[in-house]
């Protein structure tokens, strides 16, 4: 890079107010976005939120109807996706059934015209990778969901992508094996040191593995920030309660609890709940409730209640709590700073 | 009145409940009864009858009496092979191989279209469109073509207006395909057949490629593959068994078909009507089974090579 270019490095990927739409609906509407080289980025959000019309974008299958696309600095609206130096992982993983898996990986390799004997090599390497070494001569229709989604991800990084898409990839595995991939495609991605996006609906997946997370509503980005930020301090009532279901406080509420008068969002791990006699915690507001169900969720319980005030809460609780039951009055304390102001209204 | 409280009439027991009961319990049995019928038919009616047809042709003819002897010999077989037999072979399996070439470069581009860009809507009237022309007499369709070929037909006409007259003269004037005009040549043969079996092709072909999943076309794009490209590694590879099942149709229908080659073309014998003639006014059963047996070696033998090739690969 040149030694006096600015400080920031150029984005992988850059939107800027980009805007897609079909017919009257307006799939992405104004996104402004920039990924870093090397980033783990997740497109979170519900369906038709619109963020796999924005990981089209970047592959080329759509074009945008208004604002700009970069790829490392390079323009590339009205460039088809076979002159884009990024490759996608389909949510079917959309392998050949008419090619062996060897032949799917290196299909990539061969409409470059790189020789028979460089291709099988490459392939092979790329498979070893993936930990499917010795499957070359199978078809996609014998192998297993999770063996097809390392062959779609072999054959979009024997190319050498500048950017990786992945479109739901583990959408379609059960929970063992998701888990499973979601650490190796992080530690593929370390390795590599290649930037990921990653479409996902599935708020742990998005914060377990990504550097960064955008949530997406309505066609635009609602907060982008780290896990960690986005999960502690969601910007809209939308992000605290699609990213791990907050409580929504309106701001008489949040005064209520002894928190500014602000919109606010509530964890319901935060909350309490305080034995019969023990004391509150030091600087912790006190609310009592009327239990009105509990679920049983292996290591929590999630406790809703209601106080006397009308304020609807739901606390996660230890499993252990087995003596709350509907019916019952708790006693809740939540504690100092964990109710969190919001911004927007969205 | 809560749900609870409503007593639901038991169900009564009848005789078509119990058989229900059998049926449901007894699985194969029910699979038995369906394929019994359809059986029977296939595999006596049909089948068996066209062997007994096809086993004279290990008989022979007395060529003074006319009358069938029955004695297992290659004699019949072996006469397929006389050159003027030989001929009429080749000439049929090289038209039923032109009919159906042309019926897969005109059907491809139609079938696509339908498969791929068209709305339900457009859809439907490509349906009614492919279909129409099956529903109007075969015979009338015939004439119409002998008309539209005519040297003064329409075909002539437009070719004349368009300035393509000289074209056309010198394309009859080629050997083999031409002829003193396009409804006396193969040309015209070839043109009649494709017109008649189009649809055999287009609505396999189409269904083929619905059934290329889009992800797939985009994922070769995504790869690096140009469109052209993409078509000939991903899409063809993948419509290939639906062109095989179309082509089925379009060749055996063009190798057993003995009514367009006598309306249309030259007076030299096709197949159909080789086995038409010598069923009938000759009255050699055993030549007829022996020339009805080529078609169905025809259709082994493209299918084997059809599998050699890949094209089943995609199924």
């Amino acid at each position: 890079m040149h030694a006096h270019a600015a400080p920031l490095v150029l984005p992988a990927v850059r939107f800027a107010g980009v805007v897609r739409h079909f017919g009257a609906v307006r799939a992405v509407d104004g996104v402004d976005l920039a990924i870093a080289p090397g980033e783990f980025f997740a497109m979170l959000g519900p369906s038709g939120s619109g963020k796999t019309t924005c990981l089209r974008l970047i592959a080329g299958f759509e074009q945008p109807d208004d604002g700009h696309i970069e790829i490392f600095g390079e323009t590339v609206e009205g460039l088809p996706p076979y002159r884009r130096a990024v490759n996608t992982v389909f949510q079917d993983y959309a392998l050949f059934p008419h090619l062996s898996v060897g032949e799917n990986v290196a299909y990539g390799l061969r409409v470059r015209g790189i020789g028979r004997a460089d291709r099988d090599r490459m392939a092979r390497e790329a498979l070893a990778m993936v930990k499917l070494s010795g499957m070359e001569t199978r078809r996609p229709a014998q192998l297993s969901g999770g063996q097809r989604q390392r062959v779609a991800l072999a054959r979009a990084l024997v190319v050498r992508p500048k950017v990786l898409l992945l479109d739901e990839p583990l959408g379609a595995l059960d929970l063992k094996l998701r888990e499973e991939m979601q650490s190796e495609l992080k530690g593929l991605q370390r390795a590599l040191g290649l930037t990921f996006v990653f479409v996902t609906h599935d708020q742990s997946e998005a914060l377990s593995m990504a550097d960064r997370v955008a949530v997406f509503n309505e066609g635009r980005i609602v907060q982008v920030g780290p896990p960690e930020e986005v999960y502690e301090r969601p910007a809209t009532r939308f992000v605290a309660r699609f990213v791990g279901s907050a409580n929504v406080l309106e701001a008489r509420e949040a005064l209520a609890l002894g928190a500014p008068a602000r919109p606010s969002s509530l964890r319901p791990e935060k909350i309490v709940l305080l034995a019969p006699g023990a004391p509150v915690p030091e600087g912790a507001a006190l609310v009592e409730a009327r239990v009105t169900d509990v679920s049983y969720q292996g290591p929590v319980r999630r406790v809703s209640a209601v106080t006397g005030e009308g304020l609807a809460l739901t606390a996660a609780v230890p499993a252990t709590a087995s003596g709350v039951m509907a019916g019952a009055t708790v006693r809740l304390a939540v504690p100092a700073g964990a109710v969190r102001p919001m911004g927007g209204e969205q | 009145m809560s749900l609870a409280t409503l007593d639901l009439p038991a169900p009564r027991e009848g005789l078509l409940r119990r058989l229900s009961d059998v049926l449901v319990r007894r699985a194969r049995l029910l699979t038995l009864l369906l394929l019994l019928p359809p059986l029977l038919w296939l595999g006596l009616v049909y089948l068996g009858s066209l062997f007994v047809f096809l086993g004279q042709s290990v008989f022979s003819i007395d060529e003074f009496s006319g009358t069938i002897v029955r004695e297992p010999t290659t004699a019949t077989l072996l006469e397929l092979f006389r050159p003027a037999n030989l001929d009429i072979l080749l000439r049929t399996i090289g038209i039923a191989g032109g009919v159906t070439l042309l019926c897969a470069i005109i059907a491809f581009p139609i079938a696509y279209y339908a498969a791929r860009y068209a709305g339900p809507k457009v859809k439907a009237a490509f349906y009614l469109a492919v279909m129409m022309p099956l529903w109007s007499s075969y015979l009338v369709k015939v004439y119409g073509w002998k008309l539209l070929l005519a040297k003064e037909g329409a075909i002539g006409w437009f070719a004349g207006k368009l300035g393509l007259g000289g074209a056309l003269e010198a394309w009859l004037a080629l050997p083999l395909v031409g002829g003193p005009s396009l409804s006396v040549s193969y040309t015209g043969m070839v043109l009649t057949f494709t017109y008649l079996w189009l649809p055999f092709m287009i609505l396999p072909v189409q269904a083929a490629l619905e059934r290329v999943p889009p992800h797939l076309i985009e994922a070769a794009g995504d790869l690096g593959a140009a469109p052209g490209l993409v078509f000939r590694t991903v899409i063809l590879p993948l419509a290939m068994p639906g062109v095989v099942a179309g082509s089925i149709f379009t060749f055996s229908l063009t190798l057993g078909d003995y009514i367009v080659p006598q309306i249309i073309g030259t007076s030299a014998l096709v197949l159909g009507q080789a086995v038409y003639t010598l069923q009938g006014t000759a009255g050699n059963i055993p030549l007829a089974a022996a020339f009805s047996l080529v078609p169905i070696l025809v259709m082994a033998v493209f299918l084997t090579l059809a599998k050699r090739t890949g094209a089943f690969d995609a199924l």
